[in-house]
Order: structure tokens, then C-alpha cells, then sequence
């Protein structure tokens, strides 16, 4: 049999019913706010636009000449025409070079490299900063760079999982399908390898000087710092 | 790579000094710029308004007219610059496409105008932008469709002489303009369409009364003067039938054919009505067949152009309408249940079933609202008018897709009518205007560029296999190379690497040495030996980017990279390591391993790309022959 009860229980959900629309469609018209996070709404409409400084600073500060600057701030302003680069930006063009496998990790570390003041942009006197630094630069230079680059938390010292994060990251950057196929201890064998030249005294970290060292009794790496000398 | 991205090329081969620790054999020799002149301006004349751009932009895309030594052809000695006797706002846009990489198309251009430019320049339409694509593709399009009528009507009157006179009567019938005999068919037939249409409606008038019965509907009064009609109607439906099955081409098809089944339909009822007279029993049947006959005005639509388009939108939104239909069909059945038991405690409800409320909601929802069927509790009073609601919003919804296709569809067949009228007078001017040859000439001209842009498009990989790497494009394969050596693995296509991984698991066999030995020695060993590079990377496999345009580049960097003569298997290569104890082939069981004879690693000297590298063995040897003094080899 049907209950009166059953009866009125509908109205009631009728009831709920027309007061939650009600409430949803004022909320939609704006007269009400019922969302809790307001903040995401206003969109961050800042536009970052960053001047480089003079062309003569630059030349002072650098090792360019002009027209090498010149070429160099082509490139930059026209990828990034707010004048800074941020890291997704920084990445994307990044992973453009190897599209095999995902640059987006060591990327992220040559950011950070770039980025000596760690603002999170890299403006573009950074950035020739360090070009002149790596295409220019004193032996000596190019090896600090390196060891600044590897050592992750800025400590001064490089641990072994500081490079095996980076190891890690350039062999992410080869991708799946490589010859001889990549095994999951690859990179550690790589690190201690590594660690095996590099650390002198057999205390787990390498300093800047044991790097210093042993990078410059290794006549490859010597030889491969000069390689890049005509690249501009 | 995008081309914009190259300016950037510098910085990422400087960061690779970031591996150089890293790395444990040497890199290889970077590709030496040898025209190290300093970036220039180009200037490009172009009808006369100047374009100066650099000439390293230009270099970019070396497969088109601007990029690749072509220019010079048109190189102007005396002012020193580049003369082209082309629009100068088309060029505005390729020029753009040097530039940023992206190819724009201008709404205010000429398809054909603009597909003239591009061919002209070498460049392919494919790589147009996403932004614009669409437009470009539509406007493509319509052109297409003006060729193909115009070839039609070309066709059409060019297959005048000699035509059987079946092939006559066939024309007459689907064209009534072709002559006055089909004009004359056409409108006697509609005049009759008209005539058996108001009979059927008409007869079922009531006529007055006859005195001392009942009123009757004209049908039974005047029974003789009707039928009369109703014959003469049939039999000219009939005659007009089996001519045009006698005249179709394909009797077959015109047998299938909508128009002609609803034809059959239509004077079907009254030869079956003469067959079977005034038996009671099937009477009803007989009835229901009458019905049909209304199906007769269905043949005007051969006379209106309007209903055909109608037809042809309806079925052209097919899904459109399913969709609305099922969306209604949803909705019906949740408020009619809803109705059901809202209403079910109310007394005397009319809401008795189900199936019962669904004419409720459809009322509603439809907004009719006959008033037959109320709810009459408070509950189902709300329900109703939420169904009333959403009623409006579900119909409104699929409406304003099927107009707009009907729109179209109306507006291209208005354009090729008027185009059809004003062709005579187009023609003449035409004809006026042309000499001759020369018309014809540009007209294979263009179909002949057109053709070989279409042919470019079908073969990227021969055409980049013939050309001149680019300076970009050998420092990118160096930047990339660099990486290898520094990990001590190759790049390789998916194909080889699903090869190598099936052999491996088909080969586990089990390395004699000391693993920690091998593997050390297998790292130094594999780079430091020769070997040839990795071939015919294919671009299809493994990349991530799907345009043409990123397709070519890296087509172009990976044959070009392949100086050497290529391999085809990686089995044959001379790196056969000992650090996994696996072997790629399979027929022996005979391990491998190569041994440095110069313990350290300063002693190798580094390998350029310039030097020749030893001959390659066939497939299934594993004996790599190593003709360089830097490996020592042992079989075990």
C-alpha cells in the first residue's frame, strides 16, 4: 500500500531539490559566493618584461664581442620576448634538441646552473654570463662551472646521489631505444666509475679541488672542454 | 627541431660540457664551420617593396627556392639584390615563415593565387599553422568543388552527338530544361501530382446530405466523378513510370531508388484496390493501402529543388537528430517515472502507469501542454515544472546544428545555380579575351607545378638524401653524437630495438667471466672500438613531433649522418661487449669478448668522424675484425 509518508518524503526531496538549484543558480549570477578558494580565480596577469643592460656592459663583462652579443640576443628575445626565461620555457626549448628521450631533468639541474641567484628566471645577462663562461672561459673556469653544475644543493661537494641524480638525467635524455639496451644499473655502474677516477681519498664526497685534479689529469676531458671553442 | 629554436643551438652545445666529466672514451670532432663569414643582409626585391632579412633565416629551409642556391638565378648584379617578379603580399607570409617557422595564410588572398606563391617558393601548403589550417583547407575545398562543376558542364555539353534515344529520354526526364518535350512532361506530370492530391483530400469532405440519410463525405457521394479521377491519375503515373524504367541506364539501380519506390508506392493501392473488390474481409487491409496514396505528393519533390535539399540536410544530420532523439527518449522515461510515483498517491490520478505518464511528459516537455493529464500533488507539481523546463533546453539544443547545415547546404546550391546562369555570359567574355595558346600553356604550367609539389610531398626522404647538410643541421648531429659517447649507447630506431630485445630473451646465455671484470672492460670497450653509425633512423617510429616540416629535419640529420656505407643490423657491428653475456646472434654459442690491450684510457686517440672506418663483416659473424689499433680481440 502506498504510505502517506512516501508521499511527503517526495515533496521534501522536491523541496531540497528547488533550494540547492536555487542556490547553485545565484551562485552562477555571482550575488553569492560559495567556493572556498578565491585566490585561483584571479589570474596572474603580470607580465614579466626584463631589459637586458647595455650592449658595452655586457661586452665588458663578458667575453663577446658585439656582434656575437648581438646574435646571441636575437636568439634569446625571439624565443623569449618578455626578456626572461623561466624554467618550463627553459626546458621546452631544451627538450626540442633530443627528442628521443625526456630532457626535461637535466634541464632542470642546467636551470639551476643558469640561475645563480636561484630567482626561478634567467635573465638574459645570466645567460651570456654563462656562455661566456663555458665557450670562453679559462680550463679552470669551465671545471668550476661543471662542479656548480653537479652539485645540486650547493654544498660544495658533490655525494654519490647528487650524481647519480645527474647521471641519471642525462641517460633519461638517450630514451628507450638505444643500442646496447639500457639496464636499470646502467647509470650507478657509470657513477662509480665516476667516483672511482674522481674521489682521491676514498671519503665518498668529491670536492672542488679533488675535481679540479683529477679533471685536469684526464687528458679526454681536457681535450673535450676544447671542443666547443668555435661554437659561436 | 624548430627553426626558431637554432638561434639556441650554440647554448645547448655549450651546455654539453655539463658531460664531459662525465664521460668516460672521447668525443668526437666537432663539424668545422668552414664559410665563417659574418651573418648578412639580404635584400630581397620584391616587385619592387624591399625585404631584408638575414641570410642565416633564409638558410633555415634549404629544400625551398630561398634557402638553397636557386635564388641566385634571380640574384640582380647590379643593385646587389634579389629580384622577383611575384605579389609582394603573399611574400610578406613566406617571408613570415622563415622567420618564426610558422606558415600563415592570409583570408584575404586567393586560394589558387596563394597555392601559385607557394609552389613558386617550393614551399609545402601541409606545413601551414594550426591557426589557419582550417580556413585554408575549406577554401581548398570549395575551389575543388568550382573545378569539378565546371569540368562536369564541360563534359556535359561535349557529349552532345551521338546519343541512343533511350540516353534522350533518360536526359529529358532527370533535366526538364534540356527540351520543350520535357518541359511539357514535367509540368503535365506535376499538374496531375497536384490533381490526385486534392482528390484524396478532398473526398473526404462532407458533402452535404442526402435526405434521409446521414452526411456523407463527397468520396461516397460523387463515388463515380472520384474514381474517374483517380484512374486518369494512375494511369498517367503508370505511363510515366515504365517510360522511365525503360529509359534508365542502370534499370537495377533505378528499380532501388528512393523516388522510384515511392512511385510504386503510390499507384500500388489502386491496382490492388481493382483486384480485390469490396471482399469484407480484407476491406481493412485494403483501407490502410489508401493511406498510401497520400505518398503521391512525395513526387513533387522530383519538381522542387527546396524538398530535395530538405531530404538531403535531414540525412545529413543524422546524428544530430538520433542524438536528440535519444536525449529525449532519456529524459522521458526519468520524469515519467518520476511523475509515476510522485503522483501516485493523489487520488484519482490519471498518472496510472508508467507508460501512461509518458504522454504527460512528452506534452510537457514539448511544451504543448493539452491539459489532459495534470499533476495534482505538490510534489508533482515541482517535477512537472522541471520537466517543463528542461524540456525547452533539450529540444533547443540539437536545433541550431541542423539549421545551420541546412544553411549551408541551401547557400552551395544557390552558388552553383547562379553560377550556371552566368556562365553563358562569362563564356563569351572569355572567349573574347584568350589567345589561344597561350592560355592553355599557363593552365599545364600550373597544373604541372602542382603536380611537383605534390610529388615533393610524397618523397622527403630521397629529396633530403641528395642535398647539402646544412651547417645547423651537422652541428645538431654532432650535439647528439657527443651525448652518445658520453652515455655509451646508441640511438636506434624502435624496429632494431624490438629486434634486439627478442633476441636477448631468446639467448640467455650465461657470461664466463667475472661480471664486475666484463662490464668494466665492456664500457670502455664498446665506445673505444670502431664501428660504423646506426642507419636510416626511420622518422615514422619514434618521434614525438607528427609535422612534416620536424619530419624533414630530423630525417635529414639522421641520413646525412650515415657517411658510411650502411649497415644494416646492428648484430654486424664491431662492439660485441662481454657485460651482459648476451649475445645478438643466436647461431653460436660462442662468446665474444673484446679486450683493450692499451689499459689506459689517455693512450686511445681520439676518433674523428674523418677517418674511414674498417670494413664491416656480414650479419652473422662474430669475430669483429678490428682494423684500428686500439682493440685486441680473443674469442673465448
Amino acid at each position: 500500500m502506498w504510505m502517506e509518508g512516501e508521499s511527503e518524503g517526495l515533496q521534501t526531496l522536491g523541496i531540497v531539490v528547488v533550494v540547492c538549484s536555487s542556490l547553485k543558480l545565484l551562485h552562477y549570477l555571482g550575488l553569492i559566493d560559495l567556493s572556498d578558494d578565491k585566490i585561483e580565480d584571479e589570474l596572474e596577469m603580470t607580465m614579466v618584461c626584463h631589459r637586458p643592460e647595455g650592449l658595452e656592459q655586457l661586452e665588458a663583462q663578458t667575453n663577446f664581442t658585439k656582434r656575437e652579443l648581438q646574435v646571441l640576443y636575437r636568439g634569446f628575445k625571439n624565443e623569449c620576448p618578455s626578456g626572461v626565461v623561466n624554467e618550463e620555457t627553459f626546458k621546452q626549448i631544451y627538450a626540442q634538441f633530443f627528442p628521443h628521450g625526456d630532457a626535461t631533468t637535466y634541464a632542470h639541474y642546467l636551470f639551476h646552473a643558469f640561475d645563480t641567484t636561484q630567482t626561478g628566471s634567467v635573465k638574459f645577462e645570466d645567460f651570456v654570463t654563462a656562455l661566456s663562461i663555458l665557450l670562453r672561459g679559462t680550463v679552470h673556469e669551465k671545471l668550476r662551472w661543471t662542479f656548480n653544475l653537479y652539485d645540486i644543493n650547493k654544498d660544495g661537494y658533490i655525494n654519490k646521489e647528487e650524481m647519480m641524480d645527474i647521471v641519471k638525467a642525462i641517460y633519461d635524455m638517450m630514451g628507450k631505444y638505444t643500442y646496447p639496451v639500457l639496464k636499470e644499473d646502467t647509470p650507478r655502474q657509470h657513477v662509480d666509475v665516476f667516483f672511482q677516477k674522481m674521489d682521491k681519498n676514498k671519503d665518498g664526497i668529491v670536492t672542488l679541488d679533488e675535481f679540479l685534479e683529477s679533471c685536469q689529469e684526464d687528458d679526454n676531458i681536457m681535450r673535450s672542454l676544447q671542443l666547443f671553442q668555435n661554437v659561436m | 627541431m624548430a627553426a626558431g629554436v637554432a638561434a639556441w643551438l650554440p647554448f645547448a652545445r655549450a651546455a654539453a660540457i655539463g658531460w664531459m666529466p662525465v664521460a668516460n672514451c672521447p668525443m668526437p670532432l666537432a663539424p668545422a664551420d668552414k664559410s665563417k663569414r659574418q651573418d648578412e643582409l639580404i635584400v630581397l626585391n620584391v616587385s619592387g617593396r624591399r625585404f631584408e632579412t638575414w641570410r642565416t633565416t633564409l638558410e633555415r629551409y634549404p629544400d625551398t627556392l630561398l634557402g638553397s642556391t636557386e635564388k641566385e638565378f634571380f640574384f640582380n648584379e647590379d643593385t646587389k639584390e634579389y629580384f622577383f617578379d611575384r605579389d609582394p603580399e603573399v611574400f610578406r607570409c613566406v617571408l613570415n615563415f622563415y622567420r618564426t617557422g610558422k606558415l600563415h595564410y592570409p583570408r584575404y588572398e586567393c586560394i589558387s593565387a596563394y597555392d601559385d606563391e607557394l609552389a613558386f617558393y617550393g614551399i609545402l601548403p601541409e606545413i601551414i599553422g594550426d591557426c589557419c589550417y582550417e580556413e585554408y583547407k575549406d577554401r581548398k575545398r570549395e575551389n575543388a568543388e568550382r573545378l569539378q562543376d565546371d569540368l562536369d558542364s564541360e563534359n556535359n555539353q561535349e557529349s552532345m552527338p551521338s546519343l541512343s534515344f533511350r540516353q534522350t529520354m533518360w536526359r529529358a526526364f532527370e533535366n526538364p530544361h534540356t527540351s520543350t518535350m520535357a518541359l511539357v512532361f514535367y509540368y503535365v506530370t506535376g499538374f496531375f501530382i497536384a490533381v490526385s492530391v486534392i482528390t484524396n483530400v478532398v473526398e473526404t469532405v462532407p458533402c452535404g446530405t442526402v435526405p434521409g440519410s446521414k452526411e456523407l463525405p463527397c468520396g461516397e457521394r460523387y463515388s463515380v466523378a472520384f474514381f474517374c479521377l483517380d484512374t486518369a491519375c494512375v494511369m498517367i503515373f503508370t505511363v510515366e513510370y515504365l517510360l522511365r524504367l525503360f529509359a534508365a541506364p542502370s534499370r537495377y539501380r533505378f528499380i532501388r531508388s528512393v523516388m522510384s519506390i515511392i512511385d510504386v508506392v503510390a499507384i500500388m493501392p489502386y491496382y490492388i484496390g481493382l483486384v480485390m473488390t469490396n471482399n469484407e474481409d480484407v476491406s481493412g487491409a485494403f483501407v490502410t493501402l489508401r493511406v498510401f496514396r497520400v505518398f503521391r505528393i512525395f513526387k513533387f519533390s522530383r519538381h522542387s529543388q527546396g524538398l530535395r535539399i530538405l531530404g538531403y540536410t535531414l540525412k545529413s544530420c543524422a546524428s544530430e537528430l538520433g542524438f536528440l532523439l535519444f536525449s529525449l527518449t532519456m529524459a522521458i522515461i526519468i520524469f515519467a517515472t518520476v511523475m509515476f510515483y510522485a503522483e501516485k498517491g493523489s487520488s484519482a490520478s490519471k498518472f496510472t502507469s508508467i507508460p501512461a505518464s509518458f504522454w504527460y511528459t512528452i506534452v510537457t516537455m514539448t511544451t504543448l501542454g493539452y491539459g489532459d493529464m495534470v499533476p495534482k500533488t505538490i510534489a508533482g507539481k515541482i517535477f512537472g515544472s522541471i520537466c517543463s523546463l528542461s524540456g525547452v533546453l533539450v529540444i533547443a539544443l540539437p536545433v541550431p546544428v541542423i539549421v545551420s547545415n541546412f544553411s549551408r547546404i541551401y547557400h552551395q546550391n544557390q552558388r552553383a545555380d547562379k553560377r550556371r546562369a552566368q556562365k553563358k555570359a562569362r563564356l563569351a567574355r572569355i572567349r573574347v579575351a584568350k589567345t589561344g595558346s597561350s592560355n592553355a600553356y599557363l593552365h599545364s604550367k600550373r597544373n604541372g607545378l602542382l603536380n611537383e609539389a605534390l610529388e615533393l610531398m610524397g618523397t622527403p626522404e630521397e629529396e633530403h638524401a641528395g642535398k647539402t647538410t646544412s651547417l645547423i643541421e651537422s652541428q645538431h648531429h654532432h650535439l647528439l653524437h657527443c651525448l652518445e659517447k658520453t652515455t655509451n649507447h646508441e640511438f636506434i630506431d624502435e624496429q632494431m630495438y624490438e629486434q634486439n630485445c627478442m633476441e636477448s630473451s631468446m639467448q640467455n646465455y650465461p657470461s664466463t667471466r667475472s661480471p664486475s671484470l666484463s662490464s668494466h672492460q665492456g664500457l670502455t670497450t664498446t665506445c673505444c672500438s670502431r664501428r660504423s653509425k646506426k642507419t636510416t633512423h626511420l622518422p615514422n617510429s619514434n618521434l614525438p613531433a607528427t609535422r612534416l616540416r620536424s619530419m624533414q629535419e630530423l630525417s635529414t640529420i639522421h641520413i646525412q649522418g650515415s657517411e658510411q656505407p650502411s649497415l644494416t643490423t646492428s648484430r654486424s657491428s664491431l662492439n660485441l661487449k662481454a657485460d651482459d653475456g648476451l649475445r645478438p646472434n643466436c647461431k653460436t654459442s660462442q662468446i665474444t669478448t673484446a679486450i683493450i690491450s692499451i689499459p689506459t684510457p689517455p693512450a686511445l686517440t681520439p676518433e674523428g668522424e674523418s677517418r674511414p672506418p674498417p670494413t664491416s663483416p656480414g650479419p652473422n659473424t662474430n669475430i669483429p675484425a678490428i682494423a684500428s689499433n686500439v682493440v685486441k680481440v680473443s674469442a673465448l
